[in-house]
């Protein structure tokens, strides 16, 4: 359903990649691997539509989407590197506010399960200034239970999270995928993320 | 059939009143809890106001010409000092982007962020402008012209002022904003001053207000849009 | 013929180099007849004496630096709808002469004020927004300079340049209100001599030199911008190499 061919991107005047095709149907799960500035992130952001690439197309469902496209922005959740928390909201208010701007459900029962399912139930009062960064990783990836979208577009979803929450990652990314679900994940660890429908793209 | 399916068919934007009110709720609430921010500006108009005085000497006539100018000016300068604060935040921990990336129309979002932020920043000029005004003896109703004159056009810096906040996020030099923002503010200036000084020869101001309401009509038609360009090109 | 053809950097900068050395030499041309007009020829005014003849440079340039924000305004237009590389570098070309114009302008007309009116800044409504302009491009150009990545840079000026073009009549509207209100002295320098015929050709004449020196000057920028940004491309190499060995 996602589908790019050719995509090229520029740093400055260097370019950073050139020539990437990829091709996403339900299930598929495209994990991109590199040395650090190979340019996972902008490959991660042309394909959720936050960047123009320098050359080539990106389109989704046979049709050519340009960069903030409405089809695209319905269809993909992207998580960067940034985990867009406030420190003066609490880890509640973040994800609903967080989850209500995707239109999601922001409903207090399903924002606890949420928070619940990522075992930050005691801090689910706190300001989120007052949250470890993994702590602060794990509010910004509740939010995949409550936005429903095809797309999951996942730049170093693991970065800070101990083993169980990597596990818990996962499992979602698994659970997502068996679904009928696509994504792509940028990561530098070792995401157990296998089968025949998982694609490797490796950035020099 | 699963339930992440996209929907068949091109999907409808929400509502741009939901967009517009998801951004007011969520600036209000963490303008309230930091609350130490919210009276600086207005010290510093206060501040600003009362250097003039002690530049040019406390004369009352010359005050009394001075004064609406300088009360403009400096509400002019306090709007920029509070520029910054509007997308800056949003824009280092990574909320911009997901604005951007958004259903909502990215327009409605930044207008529910200028109007909270004008809120916090613009009202309170507004509201103390009138005190201000005594120090240079204007008379009552070139106070309240004064007052209305800021109050149709404190929005209209804000919504400009967006444009230009949103030109140079990330951008480490603070002066290019002020030199980007201030020409555009000149019309304001200009029918707000101008509006007082018609008060006072009683002619009054109904032209140069209806003016100001013109310029806060255009800003809220256009500038939404044009801060959301700036923004998209910020976030790329 | 195809005119998308120039639209890539490398097609267009052998282009660039082909057509300056004529507006060059059609701008020295028009230079020549315009001063010769203007110096010589034109009748020495009753009022202003020999004085008003720097109107000759002046109307040239006033006009100059605002056709020239407005051409400037349109190239960014294009470079934003068509997300166009080149379209942008020719906006990125003619700011700084833009700017020039009006700085010329500006200085021009208080020389001009001096001797006439007995002061180099009077306040009045065109010489104001003048200014004003000069800001809006010192304002482009220095929005450029601060964004590093290219693109950014070319987009974000564009929307500026935009937003500028769209606000210039509306400022010059409330300057103008402006100083019809507050017109104390009667001072005014858009009251220019009583136009004799030759007055006017000399005016027109420098225009059109004004004209062919802004399109040579830019497309001689212009060509530099594309060496430097297109510099990792091939063809770059070759192109400064060949002139090298000239």
């Amino acid at each position: 359903m996602l589908e790019s061919k050719q995509l090229a991107a520029q740093r400055g005047a260097a370019t950073l990649f050139s020539g990437v095709d990829f091709k996403l149907t339900p299930g598929d799960a495209l994990v991109v691997t590199g040395a650090n500035g190979s340019g996972k992130t902008t490959l991660l952001r042309i394909a959720a539509g936050l960047s123009h690439a320098a050359q080539g197309t990106l389109s989704w469902r046979g049709v050519a989407v340009a960069p903030l496209d409405l089809v695209l922005r319905a269809a993909v959740l992207y998580i960067g590197h940034a985990a867009a928390l406030k420190d003066d909201l609490t880890a509640e208010e973040n994800l609903a506010s967080l989850a209500s701007l995707h239109a999601g459900k922001a409903v207090s029962e399903a924002l606890r399960d949420a928070l619940a399912l990522w075992l930050l139930d005691r801090q689910r009062a706190l300001p989120a200034r007052a949250l470890s960064m993994g702590q602060r990783r794990r509010v910004g990836l509740a939010r995949l239970s409550l936005v429903p979208r095809p797309l999951w577009i996942l730049d170093e979803p693991a970065a800070a999270l101990d083993a169980a929450g990597v596990a818990m990652l996962c499992d979602m990314l698994g659970t997502h995928l068996a679904q009928g679900g696509m994504a792509i994940v940028a990561t530098h660890q070792d995401i157990a993320l296998s089968g025949p429908t998982v694609r490797g793209l490796s950035l020099s | 059939m699963t339930a992440t399916a996209a929907p068949v068919g091109r999907p409808a934007a929400p509502g741009a009143w939901h967009g517009a009110g998801w951004a007011v709720r969520r600036d209000a609430r963490i303008a309230l809890r930091s609350k130490a921010e919210l009276g600086v500006q207005l010290l510093f108009y206060a501040i600003v106001v009362t250097l003039v005085p002690l530049g040019v000497g406390p004369d009352p006539a010359l005050l009394r010409a001075l004064g609406p100018g300088v009360l403009w000016v400096a509400a002019l300068l306090a709007s920029l000092l509070a520029l910054p604060r509007l997308f800056a935040m949003d824009f280092a921990d990574g909320t911009l982007e997901q604005m951007a990336l958004s259903p909502y129309p990215l327009p409605a979002l930044i207008s529910g962020k200028i109007a909270a932020h004008w809120l916090a920043t613009g009202l309170p000029l507004v509201v103390a402008s009138p005190l201000l005004g005594l120090q240079f003896g204007l008379g009552a109703d070139e106070l309240l012209v004064l007052a209305l004159g800021l109050l149709l056009g404190t929005p209209t810096l804000s919504l400009l002022g967006a444009v230009g906040a949103a030109l140079t996020l990330g951008l480490r030099n603070g002066a290019l904003l002020a030199l980007l923002v201030l020409p555009l503010y000149v019309p304001v200036l200009i029918f707000g001053a101008g509006a007082v000084g018609a008060a006072r020869t009683g002619l009054g101001a109904a032209a140069e207000l209806s003016l100001l309401a013109a310029a806060l009509l255009a800003a809220l038609v256009g500038a939404p849009f044009a801060a959301a360009a700036a923004v998209r090109i910020a976030v790329d | 013929m195809n005119w998308f053809r120039f639209a890539s950097p490398a097609s267009f900068f052998p282009l660039a180099g082909r057509l300056t050395p004529w507006f060059s030499a059609a701008a020295a041309m028009f230079a020549a007849a315009g001063l010769y007009l203007g110096l010589f020829a034109a009748p020495t005014d009753a009022q202003q004496g020999d004085a008003y003849r720097i109107i000759f440079v002046h109307v040239a340039t006033a006009w100059m630096s605002m056709l020239i924000y407005l051409v400037m305004a349109f190239w960014c237009a294009v470079s934003l709808m068509f997300n166009a590389r080149l379209a942008a570098m020719m906006a990125q070309a003619l700011a700084p002469t833009g700017a020039l114009f009006t700085a010329l302008a500006l200085v021009t007309g208080a020389l001009w004020g001096k001797p006439t009116w007995g002061t180099y800044w009077a306040w009045d409504a065109r010489m104001t927004s003048e200014l004003i302009l000069l800001f809006l491009y010192f304002g482009y150009m220095a929005l450029r300079h601060a964004i590093d990545e290219p693109r950014r840079a070319d987009r974000a000026s564009a929307l500026l340049a935009l937003v500028g073009a769209v606000n210039v009549p509306i400022i010059y509207f409330s300057v103008k209100w402006w100083n019809t209100l507050h017109q104390g002295a009667s001072v005014s320098l858009t009251s220019a001599p009583t136009m004799a015929a030759v007055m006017l050709t000399g005016m027109l004449l420098m225009a059109l030199a004004a004209w062919c020196y802004a399109i040579a000057i830019a497309l001689t920028r212009v060509r530099a911008i594309i060496l430097e940004r297109e510099r990792h491309a091939g063809w770059a190499g070759e192109a400064v190499l060949a002139k090298a060995a000239q």
